[in-house]
């Protein structure tokens, strides 16, 4: 976008003098400071966002990203140095100040307010009025309407936000943020919860605001997003400006090394994420699964968790991953199924038993479902542990700092010391210390559900090598990730998972991008007989007794046997065994409930992947 | 356990597959039995009152008739109003508890300043309930303190501010014969009292400044989400410190009302009041959370609560301190039907 030498220029420290405004800069931030009890978060940083342009800013957590946004956007006001907006000294001193200058944010979370509709939403604070004062709600839901409608996005203005989808939320954000005649708006992360699809929508979006000329602050931790749609990019390190300058002349490599202060030689041979090798697992399951079902959700899942590897569940949002990890650990009632750990069924499904069996879960939502912010950080850790370390209810202190303390050194929690409160940690910490919690019980089987979400790289580069030192030890490792890089080169083994059933599973060599994103990318409605076509040709094994789930389906009293037994269908029709691809899945349960609504001609998924039917 | 549950539920069904950006669409339209919880947690205390009245109609020769009615309404007036208030603060997931206090302390200090005349008598009990109230807001809005303990002092001090002005209840202020401060307690239209007009006015306006006005908005984006309304720049802490100062108003205004109509500020009146009011107003459907309310439920809640005493003194035979055990279950009743009115309305 712009020329590469005023790109050099303005990455210049400012001299003492203050600096002439940059030609078209919408807005600046010069030589800023910013101190905090202890840290100085941000360091005589300058900052140019210029007209119509898409700028990255980057940085590991604790870099000064956030600050240097609340600074921009009134949340918090400078020790030193100026603000500048299109040129003028300016201050804000409330966000409201820098909305009306038209500077719009979009945070991480939806920051909207859930029981309210959408129209309410996105009008809230500047409702259009009748001419008795009153709130104009026909032409509030006549204008939300078309607001939404221009973005591509329909949803009924009058509906409560909450039950709407996060990616739909996200939009409504998105359109209030750009409705109030933003100049500048600012988006934290806005991709980190959203599904593929939606994140095309969005760019979409911000596609739209480039060409009315709006510029746009990007926050994000996905390289491929930063390369496909900013213009400039910005890194911080430690408080400190280390880069600014067009994309297109950094290279991922560079930008990553600049990021972590690491040497480039170091990133490369280390690969863009920090898993080892793959681990070799033990024969013995410690944790098989069969048959869990639970109505919309779930259907007739079945795993086997090996001793010392890292099982990856992929699968798109909505796939049941998560809901098949809390099912694991108890935390999801069941219509149906078994989990046995160590060869012991489990007999009552409750994260209490879970945990007892040794089955721990890391749950996605750290914030809603772990973490306790108000409490310390040796508190947060030892909190699952209470019962062990207590004897007649009183808990022995030594033995909690001692446990305390290794982990955060173990893990490389940092913090001022166990005292501090886990709320004031960086979103890295704050998962090290929860997996400390689940650490300290010594568990068998891990459940990992997006353990990576929403924290720097550093800190995920961190997470991964643990990850990997984990199942090293010995330990069951099951790891849900969106990110598919992460889980293929995570994982020793991915499930496939789509509508709630076990689609495929990848092994060995398999574990790939291309392998899993073409499982990823089957169509989940495969009970038709058209799809038949689509992979007539994997034909390779159709020499051995095919292993025909589809006919077990189709015939309930050929799912007779046990969850685990294989079942081969030996009068199966002629057609079916050239269309079916199945190798010999690792797990095949049949539907035990065997629902007879498919037709038998179910195809395999491409290469080695086996497939499974979705048996609706 | 609870919030793990939950949390599954609202997982968007992945649409249609493509690798085309789509338009975001959003989730099916609620089910049926959704729009009926939703109805229901809505104007389910309506429906119960009508049925109630309904029935009761038919077993007490008495109850349906004008009287009884005028009887129910100018009782359950003066809590209205206090209840009125008391629905915004949850509204912003705060609470009032000083509004009994207030009440009784605005009903001596209007008695007390009628014989100076009906402005000063309707003035003054406003003024000075209007600063309890905006301290209380103060402190809550600003000074980040929890409203529980906050308004729980200004309960004792509204109280013993009270107790000292009649010299811990020996003096008792009476509103002068004849005054036109006393007309405004005892007039009334076809029987009804003015109190139950003013009330019924004030519901109205009240019902407009919710849901038709940008601090209504407000009002429910600080229960809603506190966090989210201040950064999408509301006013937060102003409209706290409104919203305590209008609580006070209104207790303050019912309780000099209260004070016309018995022609004297009596000092022990409103102990309990505001646990009175916080029940009708969830019962109304009002969260305690806070976020989601509306002053039509509180209005039902309020008549129901009478209702339910006057039945107990139509039954003649029970102890009227029953009315205090039935309206406690009947609240348990609510919450609990909210409970799942709620996880129904959510689909799960």
């Amino acid at each position: 976008m712009a020329p590469p030498e005023a790109a050099a220029a303005q990455s210049a420290p400012p001299g003492p003098p203050s600096p002439p405004p940059a030609p078209g800069a919408v807005l600046e931030a010069v030589g800023v400071s910013k101190r905090f009890p202890g840290v100085v978060a941000l360091d005589d940083v300058s900052f140019t966002l210029r007209q119509g342009e898409i700028h990255a800013l980057v940085g590991e957590n604790g870099a000064g990203k956030s600050t240097l946004i609340k600074l921009l956007t009134g949340v918090y006001r400078p020790d030193d140095g100026e603000l500048r907006l299109a040129g003028e000294p300016g201050a804000f001193h409330h966000p409201h100040e820098a909305q009306r200058a038209g500077i719009s944010t979009i945070y991480q979370e939806v920051n909207l307010v859930p029981l309210m509709s959408v129209a309410r939403n996105i009008f809230l604070g500047r409702e259009p009025k009748n001419r008795f004062g009153l709130i104009d709600f026909p032409r509030m839901h006549r204008e939300t309407a078309e607001l939404l409608g221009g973005f591509g996005i329909t949803a009924d203005p009058r509906r409560p936000l909450h039950t709407l989808g996060i990616g739909t939320q996200q939009m409504v954000a998105l359109a209030r943020a750009v409705s109030v005649q933003a100049r500048v708006v600012v988006m934290d992360e806005p991709t980190s919860s959203l599904e593929p699809r939606e994140v095309e929508t969005l760019f979409r979006v911000i596609g739209e605001l480039h060409e009315r000329g709006i510029s746009i602050l990007y926050v994000s931790h996905r390289m491929d997003e930063l390369y496909r749609i900013c213009d400039r990019v910005t890194v911080l390190r430690d408080g400190r400006l280390v880069h600014s300058g067009d994309l297109a002349d950094t290279d991922r490599v560079r930008l990553v090394s600049l990021m972590l202060g690491r040497e480039i030689a170091e990133v490369r041979r280390h690969g863009a994420t920090s898993f080892g090798e793959g681990h070799t697992a033990d024969r013995q399951p410690v944790l098989t699964a069969s048959g869990l079902t639970r109505r919309h959700q779930l259907q007739d899942i079945a795993l086997e968790l090996h001793p010392g590897e890292v099982l990856g569940l992929g699968g798109l949002l909505g796939s049941g991953r998560s809901e098949t990890a809390k099912a694991l650990s108890g935390a999801l009632p069941l219509d149906g199924g078994e989990i046995s750990v160590g060869g012991r069924a489990l007999r009552r499904l409750t994260p209490s038993a879970a945990i007892r069996a040794g089955i721990s879960m890391l749950p996605e939502d750290r914030k809603a479902e772990g973490i306790v912010p108000g409490l310390s950080v040796r508190e947060n850790i030892v909190l699952a542990a209470m019962p062990r370390l207590s004897r007649a209810g009183i808990v022995s202190r030594q033995k909690q700092d001692r446990i305390v303390e290794i982990f955060m050194k173990r893990l490389r929690i940092k913090a001022a010391g166990p005292e501090q409160k886990v709320g004031e940690l960086s979103g890295g910490n704050q998962q090290k210390v929860l997996l400390a919690r689940w650490l300290c019980l010594e568990p068998k089987v891990l459940l990992l559900d997006e353990p990576t979400r929403g924290i720097d790289v550093g800190a995920k580069a961190e997470v991964q090598s643990l990850i990997d030192d984990l199942a090293g030890e010995g330990l069951a490792v099951l790891l849900i990730s969106s990110d598919i890089e992460e889980l293929v080169e995570g994982a020793d083994r991915i499930v496939v998972l789509r509508a709630g059933a076990v689609a495929g599973e990848l092994t060995g060599d398999d574990v790939e991008e291309n392998a899993l994103l073409a499982v990823l990318a089957e169509t989940g409605d495969s009970d038709d007989g058209d799809s038949h076509s689509d992979f007539g040709d994997s034909t390779d094994d159709a020499g051995e007794a095919p292993e025909a789930e589809a006919e077990a389906a189709a015939g309930p009293q050929d799912a007779a046997p046990g969850p685990l037994t294989k079942t081969t269908a030996p009068d199966a029709p002629p057609e079916s065994a050239a269309g079916t691809g199945t190798g010999t899945a690792a797990a095949p349960a049949p539907p035990a409930d065997g629902e007879p609504q498919s037709t038998p001609d179910t195809p395999g998924g491409a290469g080695s992947a086996t497939a499974k039917e979705d048996p609706r | 356990m609870k919030a793990l549950v939950k949390a599954t539920a609202p997982a968007p069904a992945p649409a249609v597959a493509g690798d085309a950006p789509l338009p975001v669409t959003a989730d099916p339209r609620p089910s049926g039995r959704q729009r009926a919880a939703e109805l229901l947690q809505r104007q389910g205390v309506l429906a119960v009152l009508v049925l109630l009245c309904v029935i009761s109609s038919f077993v007490f020769d008495s109850f349906a008739t004008l009287d009884n009615t005028r009887g129910i309404t100018i009782q359950a007036s003066f809590l209205s109003i206090v209840a009125l208030g008391m629905t915004m603060v949850i509204v912003t997931g705060g609470i009032d508890l000083s509004v009994g206090s207030v009440f009784a302390l605005g009903g001596v200090l209007a008695a007390w300043a009628s014989q100076y005349g009906f402005l000063p008598a309707l003035l003054v009990p406003l003024a000075v309930c209007g600063a309890i109230g905006a301290f209380n807001g103060f402190l809550v809005a600003k000074a980040g303190m929890a409203p529980f303990i906050v308004t729980l002092a200004s309960l004792l001090g509204a109280r013993g501010l009270l107790l000292a002005l009649t010299h811990e209840g020996a003096t008792t202020y009476l509103v002068p014969r004849g005054s036109a401060f006393k007309e405004l307690g005892s007039g009334a239209v076809w029987g009804f009292g003015y109190p139950v007009l003013i009330a019924l006015a004030l519901f109205a306006v009240g019902g407009l400044v919710l849901q038709r006005t940008s601090f209504g908005q407000a009002l429910f984006a600080v229960g809603g989400s506190g966090d989210a309304a201040l950064l999408m720049g509301l006013p937060v802490a102003r409209t706290k410190v409104l919203v305590y100062t209008l609580s006070g108003l209104l207790a303050g205004l019912a309780g000099a009302l209260n004070a016309a109509r018995l022609s004297s500020g009596v000092t022990i009146i409103g102990v309990g009041m505001e646990l009175d009011a916080i029940s009708a107003v969830v019962i109304g459907g009002t969260l305690l959370v806070g976020g989601a309310g509306s002053v039509s439920g509180t209005l039902w809640g309020v008549l129901l609560l009478g209702v339910i005493q006057n039945l107990i003194n139509q039954i003649g035979s029970l102890n009227s301190s029953y009315q205090s055990v039935v309206s406690g279950g009947f609240l348990i009743v609510v919450v609990v039907a909210q409970r799942y009115l709620s996880a129904a309305r959510r689909g799960t």
